[in-house]
């Protein structure tokens, strides 16, 4: 019995970067087998390499005992290996079944895939509608398509990338039985994620990477997420120091928020309420898509068209104020896009400093003063220890985490009364994720009110104090962090809180409009 | 009464440069590459095909010619936007840049040259019925030939696999390249098909509707032709409507200014270029019509990242 | 096989050697364009760049084709910055010198010298204005820029057409469709004693001054550019981009009027069909080529009048058609295209196929797609 994959001593060079050192990795027929490391330890090239998109410059790979370089993604399938990404490759305006039969080689008619897709959608739990058009599915159901498209394939390895990010975990839940229904058939799955507890739930062999190098290769059953974590990142995960919240004065108040949609594309927003006060961190959990980007678009200013009298900061009605004068009411965000929102790529950092902090930069007449930006983004790296060549470096040579950390800094020194931050450990590398959540939690303690947005459970359980969720463009009661449970907040992100869109006592609206998300 | 049916008539053939342009822009645009330099790439196919006219007396070797000198330069700027991935919008309006000033540059000799008689065409029988004859049957071959692009352009977007990729390479390059497909290679080819159908468009203007060289000939139609893709929300049948309005709208201008209408000349010859205006306000004014239709990559640089 | 690979930082070298680069192309093959119309290449090159450089009077030459193109792309270059495709310069420039005429037709023998002051301010609020009716579409209706400033080029060109065979004609120019020639008071004080450098060229130069302080000093000009970069984080700042587009359209129709303006009560002394000289869409090109800077665009509007000196001393002295000068500043526009290409891409040898590294920052979310109409 050949082992279905075998990675032997499989090393790839980058300028300045050693992404893969000497990996070995074994994967039986039918096992499920886990890849956990996190942002950067090199588990995306390996799978790349797996998948033909990139070859290694030493080491060697064997399929089912034959011994052979994958040269392209064609190969790649051909062989028998299909691979699902974490950001879907998805065409908005065709229908799922368009979108599947552009996935798979010509033989096919589209009516035949259209009815594969049923059959292999019952069998293993995935049901989606062939004829609907991608662009009306929620996030949940894209992936079912990509999913459906992967093993339309007929592969003997799927691999799959941080597949739970988009979904609850009811729906994860769900997924792990399809799988397991997979690799029972014979299939082989890697499953890369840096989520301890899934890997732990679902996985019998687990490699774990750090910094290119194989840490480890064990049976995560026999694990304890201190061990796996371990591992990981050579520690276990630092414990975030929590002191009791001292809630003071209301400092955003949001009163029955109604948002149309900005396009056909968007999620309209009904009926929202939510405070925070000061000395308090109130998280918004929620799947992607189900509004979260109009709700921040709406609190930052960004979107002007909030009814008035919905958006209070400190009592002032700002629902139609622009980003400028909420922020002189001391109210700052970190959007949940870096390069392109939170920051202009191919400007300096002491330039990207302008965006938000403008008050002892400019002079009369808007003279820009550059010695003070300089000094701000001089004093923003150091502080918050952003590895960068300088204030003069383009936003764009950082790494994701760093220019995380710069951002969010940018916005922590400006000393907000209420922060609101979208997605703060997107991308980021498990060492600066705790570095920017010990900061808001600093923030927090200051004085500060804080909205997180996060589709990281995790992350919201382990920082705020309240938490919400968001689910078809209505938010939930609020509750204390300390008395929700994961699977409480998992139903809620389906929308099924008392009076929410999906409970028994409001029907879900049957119009598509109602129902389909962005991705 | 009977003026009408030689206008409807020089209404088709006016309509025809337009569509042949517009279908050539659209097949550009489907991919997500905006070619603004239509009209130079016009002027230079004009100056080809008349010229291929004069020396060799033949229609179908003009509208070789035509159609190669599109392709041609289509092919510069599709090499220079898709792998050098430079700007398309400065990209299109160096080559109708240069398109302008090259074509005036080598045409100098042929201003003054006279292209040969050729025949005139008419669909046997169909032609001598009474008034529909003469409005519709006694059209140069390549009128028909506009029409018949337009339904085999539509069949192919709507029901061709074909057609389907090229919807998919111009909604999201990126997804369309992790599928597999070579998005680069596929988009210069729709760039260098929609190249060679815009050259047939000046080379029809050269040779069959304003049988003459000279420089700047064009007049603007390019730039018409691209407006009108977005106006007819980048469907092949629309793109034949609109063109057959605006050549109707040209028309009338002339119609008007033959019935000794009293209106200075010039006032006339904006009606075109402000019924474009009308037009384009139009159809923007719902920003959904344009999200929903337009291919979401359309100008868009694509960087492959394997 | 070579292979363009992503540099982390935009080279800064590469930022000036294109320019430079791409006129050595230029150069080359209008050298071989020379000898394929059986001319010596270079001593036809020394008449197209040594000529127009040869001496005071020459220089002087330059300069007065050099402050109409400096002006209008001085204009375009804050346009095109902020992401505002202002194709119709040209006809910006058209009004701007219907505008400045109507005002010089209505000064006699006795006006005051200070009548060029509302001659220009004329040129300058009609561009303005005309450039306005673009913003006003977009703004309100969504409607591309592009394609409706340069139909309004066409409608400016034919209203120049009507105004001068029609309405304005001198009725003492023998038919001609001319306007009267404007009094003597209304010309530009020249600057230096026989040569034909007016005190445009000193607006020009002051103008570029003021818009290099306008878009790298103030907080003006950084909403403008941000606003042209990245969309998204103009709007995360704050910035209006109705503002921008306003302002945008506003700057470069009024300098592309005040250019024409200046033309008419210059060189011209008066409005004829043939006002419109193409400096509108040459001026595109000297933006580009003056990489959308103020002090680039200074050099590259020197350039420029050198190709269109050059071409005329060529018809002159060597019988080549005067339209040579198109085809050069369309090819340097596109050999600029490529060579810019270097600045963000490195030109590598690949003996295998291999793909780019990137820096992690571009796996984050993928950035907003900036709504720019087609």
């Amino acid at each position: 019995m050949y082992p279905r994959l075998a990675l032997q001593g499989i090393t790839k060079r980058y300028p300045g970067v050693v992404a893969n050192d000497s990996v070995d990795l074994e994967v039986a027929p039918g096992e499920i087998h886990a890849v956990l490391g996190e942002n950067g330890a090199g588990k995306s090239t390996l799978m790349k390499i797996i998948y033909g998109a990139v070859h290694p410059d030493a080491g060697t790979l064997s399929w089912n005992g034959k011994t052979l370089s994958v040269r392209s993604p064609q190969q790649a399938r051909a062989l028998g290996i299909a691979m699902v990404f974490q950001h879907f490759s998805l065409f908005d305006t065709l229908s799922a079944a368009e979108n599947v039969w552009l996935g798979l080689p010509e033989a096919f008619t589209l009516a035949k895939v259209t009815e594969r897709m049923r059959q292999v959608g019952a069998d293993y739990g995935l049901p989606v509608d062939p004829l609907r058009p991608v662009h009306t599915l929620s996030v949940g159901e894209r992936q079912r398509v990509e999913i459906v498209r992967a093993l339309l394939s007929e592969p003997q390895l799927l691999i799959l990338d941080e597949p739970t990010s988009v979904l609850t975990p009811q729906a994860v839940q769900k997924l792990f039985v399809s799988l397991r229904k997979l690799a029972a058939d014979g299939c082989s799955i890697l499953y890369i994620s840096h989520k301890l507890d899934e890997i732990r739930a679902l996985c019998s062999k687990c490699t774990v990477l750090r910094g290119g190098r194989m840490t480890g290769t064990v049976d995560p059953r026999n694990e304890t997420n201190a061990s796996l974590s371990r591992l990981m990142i050579g520690a276990e995960p630092a414990k975030l120091s929590h002191n009791k919240s001292e809630p003071g004065a209301v400092a955003l108040e949001v009163r029955s928020l109604e948002l149309p949609k900005r396009d056909q594309f968007g999620v309209r927003l009904t009926g929202l309420d939510l405070s925070v006060k000061t000395g308090e961190i109130v998280g918004i959990a929620g799947v992607s898509g189900n509004g979260q980007p109009e709700l921040m678009a709406a609190l930052s200013g960004e979107d002007e068209r909030s009814p008035a009298g919905s958006i209070h900061l400190f009592g002032r009605d700002v629902s139609r104020a622009s980003p400028r004068r909420r922020r002189d009411a001391g109210l700052h965000f970190v959007p949940e896009e870096r390069l392109g929102r939170g920051a202009v790529p191919t400007l300096s950092l002491s330039q990207n400093t302008l965006l938000t902090r403008t008050t002892a930069s400019l002079g009369l007449w808007g003279w820009l003063r550059l010695g003070v930006l300089h000094t701000l983004a001089e004093k923003l790296i150091k502080n918050f220890r952003v590895k960068a060549k300088g204030p003069e470096a383009a936003a764009k040579s950082l790494s994701g985490g760093n220019l995380q950390k710069f951002i969010v800094g940018r916005e922590l020194d400006a000393k907000p009364k209420l922060l609101i931050v979208s997605q703060p450990t997107w991308g980021v590398d498990v060492g600066a994720a705790a570095e920017i959540r010990a900061e808001l939690l600093r923030l927090r303690d200051e004085g500060s009110g804080l909205l997180v947005v996060s589709e990281e459970l995790d992350e919201l359980f382990e920082i705020s104090d309240r938490i919400l969720v968001m689910a078809r463009g209505r938010l939930s009661p609020s509750v204390p962090t300390a008395e929700a449970t994961i699977e409480q907040i998992g139903e809620w992100m389906s929308g099924l809180w008392p009076s929410g869109p999906s409970s028994p006592s409001n029907p879900p609206a049957t119009t598509v409009s109602e129902t389909h998300v962005p991705t | 009464m009977d003026g009408i049916a030689p206008l409807i008539a020089s209404t088709l053939s006016a309509g025809t440069i337009l569509a042949l342009a517009a279908l050539g822009l659209l097949i550009n645009e489907r991919a997500g590459i905006l070619n603004l330099g239509a009209e130079g790439m016009m002027l230079m196919a004009a100056l080809a095909g008349y010229a291929t006219c004069v020396h060799t007396g033949s229609d179908t070797l003009a509208f070789i010619a035509g159609a190669a000198a599109g392709a041609a330069s289509a092919a510069c700027f599709g090499a220079l936007v898709i792998w050098f991935n430079t700007n398309q919008y400065a990209t299109g309006l160096a080559l109708s840049l240069f398109g302008a000033g090259f074509s005036a540059f080598a045409g100098i000799k042929y201003t003054q040259e006279k292209l040969p008689e050729r025949p005139r065409f008419s669909i046997p029988v169909l032609s001598d019925i009474p008034f529909v004859g003469e409005a519709f049957f006694k059209q140069h071959p390549v009128v028909y030939l506009a029409i018949l692009f337009t339904l085999a352009l539509s069949w192919f977007l709507g029901r061709s696999r074909g057609g389907l990729v090229l919807r998919a390479i111009g909604e999201s390059p990126e997804s369309a390249h992790a599928l597999g497909y070579p998005v680069r290679r596929l988009r210069f080819t729709a760039v260098c098909i929609g190249g060679a159908l815009v050259g047939m468009s000046g080379a029809y203007l050269s040779t069959v509707y304003t049988p003459l060289w000279v420089e700047g000939m064009v007049a603007g139609k390019g730039w018409i032709a691209l407006a009108l893709t977005t106006f007819a929300t980048w469907r092949p049948a629309r793109v034949l409507l609109g063109a057959y309005l605006f050549g109707g709208v040209t028309m009338l201008q002339f119609h008007l200014q033959g019935q000794g209408v009293n209106i200075a000349s010039q006032w006339l010859s904006m009606l075109p270029y402000l019924a474009t205006i009308v037009v384009l306000v139009l159809i923007s004014r719902d920003i959904n019509v344009i999200r929903i239709n337009m291919p979401a990559s359309l100008g868009k640089p694509f960087h492959p990242t394997s | 096989m070579f292979r363009l690979e992503v540099r982390p930082q935009p080279s800064a070298t590469m930022a000036w050697l294109s320019p430079i680069l791409a006129l050595a192309v230029t150069l080359v093959v209008g050298a071989s364009l020379f000898a394929m119309l059986g001319k010596a290449p270079l001593s036809a090159l020394a008449v197209f760049f040594i000529e127009p450089i040869k001496n005071g009077y020459a220089w002087s030459e330059l300069a007065v084709k050099a402050t109409p193109l400096l002006l209008i792309a001085l204009g375009l270059s804050v346009c095109f910055r902020s992401n505002v495709w202002n194709i119709g310069a040209e006809g910006q420039f058209i009004l701007g010198a219907i505008g400045g005429g109507w005002v010089a037709m209505q000064a006699t023998e006795e006006s005051s010298k200070f009548i060029l002051i509302p001659i220009l301010l004329a040129g300058i609020v009609a561009g303005a204005a005309w450039a306005g009716i673009v913003a006003f579409l977009r703004d309100r209706f969504n409607a591309n820029e592009i394609l409706v400033s340069l139909m309004l080029v066409y409608v400016a060109d034919l209203l120049l057409q009507y105004l001068v065979y029609g309405p304005w004609k001198d009725p003492a120019g023998y038919n001609f469709p001319q306007t009267i020639t404007f009094a003597a008071t209304t010309k530009l004080p020249k600057l230096f004693r026989g040569f034909r450098t007016d005190i445009g060229l000193l607006i020009a130069l002051s103008t570029a001054a003021a818009l290099w302080v306008f878009l790298f000093r103030t907080y003006a000009g950084f909403q403008l550019q941000v606003g042209g970069l990245a969309p998204a984080a103009a709007r995360y700042a704050g910035f209006s981009s109705r503002r921008a587009l306003w302002t945008a359209l506003a700057i470069s129709g009024g300098l592309a009027g005040l250019a024409g303006a200046l033309e008419a009560a210059g060189p011209l002394g008066q409005l004829t069909p043939y006002v419109p000289a193409g400096y509108g869409f040459a001026a595109i090109i000297v933006a580009f080529v003056g990489r959308l800077h103020p002090i680039g665009a200074v050099f590259a509007s020197i350039l420029m009048s050198m190709f269109y000196i050059g071409g005329e001393l060529a018809q002159s002295r060597l019988g080549l058609p005067k339209s040579l000068t198109g085809v050069f500043q369309g090819l340097l526009l596109f050999t600029l295209l490529a060579c810019d290409t270097l600045i963000n891409y490195r030109l590598v040898w690949h003996t295998s196929v291999k793909p780019n590294a990137q820096p992690e920052a571009t796996l984050a979310k993928p950035s907003v797609k900036s709504p720019g109409s087609a």
